[in-house]
């Protein structure tokens, strides 16, 4: 397929991320038993799955925490292998990943890790984006010190906006946030994803070369409410460790609506003896 | 291992240094040695309620300016007002130890500063002891007091010159907090690796007063200890202690600080950060709670950044009324490596980010530190934590 996009044409099929087997063992134990997913420019991709499945383990394993230990398989980001690269080599080519429970960082502030993080940041740009998330307050505290679930994920989406990074991994957007502040989270991650403008207000549609802007995303989302937000291209099952379903998203989210993960683990048990 | 204890070297010191004479300006100060004065705060372009110089025996400036604050060389302000023999070895023992026996054997040096009752000074006064001559041991006696109602903020440096490589400093100070009052004393030292440095402070607070304590070393001393004590005597009395250390390879700080809360209600906080890279800390704390309401906690903090160094924390409390409330928290431990790899997922090289962890550790909300002064402690952070400075 080919799309229009810029000035240029470009394959629509470049991939951005690509899992190829991937084995990762945390604490000495097995998560995640040979996952490949590739998550082409522009795409948004969704990662459903019970507890303890390995969705944080696959974005944190993306991004490079220490704890991850890649034992087998690899992981190439903009067609380089980056298995082996620190995690602040893969942030500057582009990842950049909003945690669920991000540690407090006593005396660093907010504002300092944003303009450390990126060279150039005007402080006029960094205070509109804060007031647009309605976080301005957090800025000169020390990172999530005190804050809510809902004010971590507000101030974690406020340092993506800011990063700009070409793949945006969110894990969990909406875990803590109640329903009046999930607008706002959802308009951070259309922002974050590059599907709206942060000085918003006008109709993005009506833009041309919208899609150029495109950032691809990793979302994990238990609930599915931040599909209410962003449109998700592909959706995949992750379970024990394994992707056993991939797919439209919105499919997927309905069928685990309405049937829990029975339907995948029977799904899973089919492929299994299938490939044997 | 025989651990080096300078009580058992003091004669390897001199006593003798040449004679300094005063100066007008501090302009007239050689440049290497107004440097040496501005690393440890004292700035002569910063607005000062007053400023006081004292190198090796003698005082070399002594600038009043402001109103509502007086402040001399203590062997003047002795001569001047008989009254201030009452308040002169009398709330530290001259026996106390060897050092005290030192300063107290010798009357050359130190200030007096008093601010008079009701005074709001609004700006510092600056102190700096200062280290000219190499291998000379200086002794020093301060006296502050704080009248009644009055505030009053000190800065006092403590630094040694470029030809100073060791020596030992002997500073015995005793303050006054009186009714109402707040005093707050800061203290920046910038010393020679091989200096031995004892400084003696006994603080008495009277009722509603508040003494403010902010000690700040980030250089190395070869061997640093400190035990300043505070008597919280009138009710509703309050004192806070801030410190911060770091200690590279071959530094020994053994700094604490004590507070007998004895009137009723009073208040006290101790809050140390230690880092070492190399060094030896002990870091203590000793709260002694004596009277009905009253109120403290205690916290001592280190980051150990190296296999070589040692951080010893020490915290006490001493419990001697049953309607009190006393606390202590200690934590000693590497650089977490969780916030290590957050910061990293934002684009900082690993350095980068432990840097700015210790930078964010030190970094204590000091009370009462004025914007130069905090600009300049946060820049001896930034230069001491700076990745490959650690």
């Amino acid at each position: 397929m080919i799309l229009f996009r810029g000035k240029g044409l470009i394959m629509a099929e470049e991939k951005l991320l690509e899992l190829k087997d991937l084995h990762v063992s945390v604490d000495g134990r097995e998560v995640l038993k040979g996952v490949s997913l590739s998550v082409n420019a522009g795409e948004i991709h969704a990662l459903f799955g019970p507890n303890g499945s390995g969705k944080t383990t696959l974005l944190n394993t993306v991004i490079g925490f220490s704890r991850y230990k890649v034992t087998g398989g690899s992981i190439s980001f903009k067609g380089q292998d980056i298995t082996e690269a620190t995690i602040d080599e893969r942030a500057r080519m582009g990842i950049g990943i909003s945690f669920q429970r991000p540690p407090t960082v006593k005396g660093v502030t907010l504002r300092a890790l944003a303009s450390l993080g990126r060279e150039g940041l005007s402080m006029e740009e960094l205070e509109r984006d804060a007031a647009n998330l309605d976080a301005a307050e957090f800025l000169d505290r020390d990172i999530n010190a005190g804050l809510s679930g809902g004010e971590m994920k507000r101030t974690e989406m406020l340092q993506i906006i800011l990063q700009q990074p070409d793949l945006v991994c969110l894990d969990e957007p909406e875990s803590g946030v109640d329903l009046e502040n999930m607008a706002l989270i959802g308009r951070a991650a259309r922002i974050a994803l590059g599907r709206e403008e942060a000085g918003g207000g006008q109709c993005t549609r009506l833009k041309k070369s919208l899609r150029s802007g495109y950032r691809a995303g990793l979302v994990i989302t238990h609930t599915g409410q931040i599909m209410d937000h962003i449109y998700v291209d592909r959706g995949h099952v992750l379970m024990n460790g394994e992707i056993v379903c991939s797919g439209n998203a919105q499919e997927l989210l309905g069928e685990i609506r309405s049937h829990g993960y029975t339907e995948c683990f029977r799904c899973a048990g089919c492929d299994r003896r299938n490939l044997k | 291992m025989n651990e080096y204890r300078v009580e058992e070297h003091i004669g390897d010191f001199s006593s003798e240094a040449p004679h300094h004479d005063e100066i007008k300006d501090l302009s007239a100060l050689a440049d290497a040695d107004r440097e040496k004065l501005l690393r440890a705060g004292i700035d002569k372009e910063q607005p000062a309620a007053g400023t006081f110089v004292h190198s090796d025996h003698n005082t070399v400036y002594c600038n009043s300016r402001l109103k509502g604050v007086e402040l001399a060389p203590i062997s003047y302000a002795l001569f001047k007002h008989d009254w201030l023999k009452d308040y002169y070895w009398k709330i530290m023992d001259r026996d106390k130890d060897v050092f005290t026996e030192l300063a107290a054997g010798r009357k050359e040096g130190g200030y007096y500063i008093r601010s008079e009752k009701g005074a709001k000074v609004n700006y510092p006064v600056q102190a700096c002891m200062y280290l000219e001559t190499n291998a000379l041991a200086q002794d020093v006696h301060n006296i502050v007091i704080a009248e009644e109602g009055s505030e009053l903020n000190i800065i006092s440096g403590c630094a040694s010159g470029p030809n100073v490589r060791s020596g030992l400093h002997v500073g015995v100070s005793e303050m006054y907090v009186k009714k109402g009052a707040t005093l707050s004393f800061t203290m920046v030292h910038d010393w020679a690796e091989e200096m031995a440095v004892r400084p003696r402070t006994t603080v008495v607070v009277e009722e509603g007063g508040r003494y403010i304590s902010n000690y700040v070393c980030l250089k190395p001393a070869k061997d640093l200890q400190m035990y300043p004590t505070v008597y919280l005597n009138g009710p509703g009395a309050a004192a806070t202690f801030n410190t911060v250390l770091m200690a590279g390879p071959g530094s020994r700080m053994d700094t604490g600080s004590r507070v007998y809360l004895r009137g009723e209600g009073t208040r006290a906080e101790i809050v140390s950060r230690s880092v070492s890279t190399g060094g030896t800390i002990y870091a203590r704390g000793h709260l002694i709670g004596e009277a009905s309401g009253v109120k403290a906690h205690l916290e001592c903090n280190g980051l150990l950044l190296s296999d070589k160094g040692v951080i010893l924390a020490v915290p006490e409390l001493e419990a001697r009324h049953r309607n009190l409330e006393m606390s202590h928290e200690a934590a000693v431990g590497k650089i977490n490596q969780e916030e290590t790899e957050y910061l990293m997922a934002r684009g900082l090289s690993e350095a980068k980010a432990q840097s700015l962890i210790v930078k964010g550790f030190l970094s204590l909300d000091i009370i009462g530190l004025p914007d130069a002064l905090k600009g300049d402690i946060d820049k001896i952070i930034e230069e001491s934590t700076a990745a490959g400075a650690m």
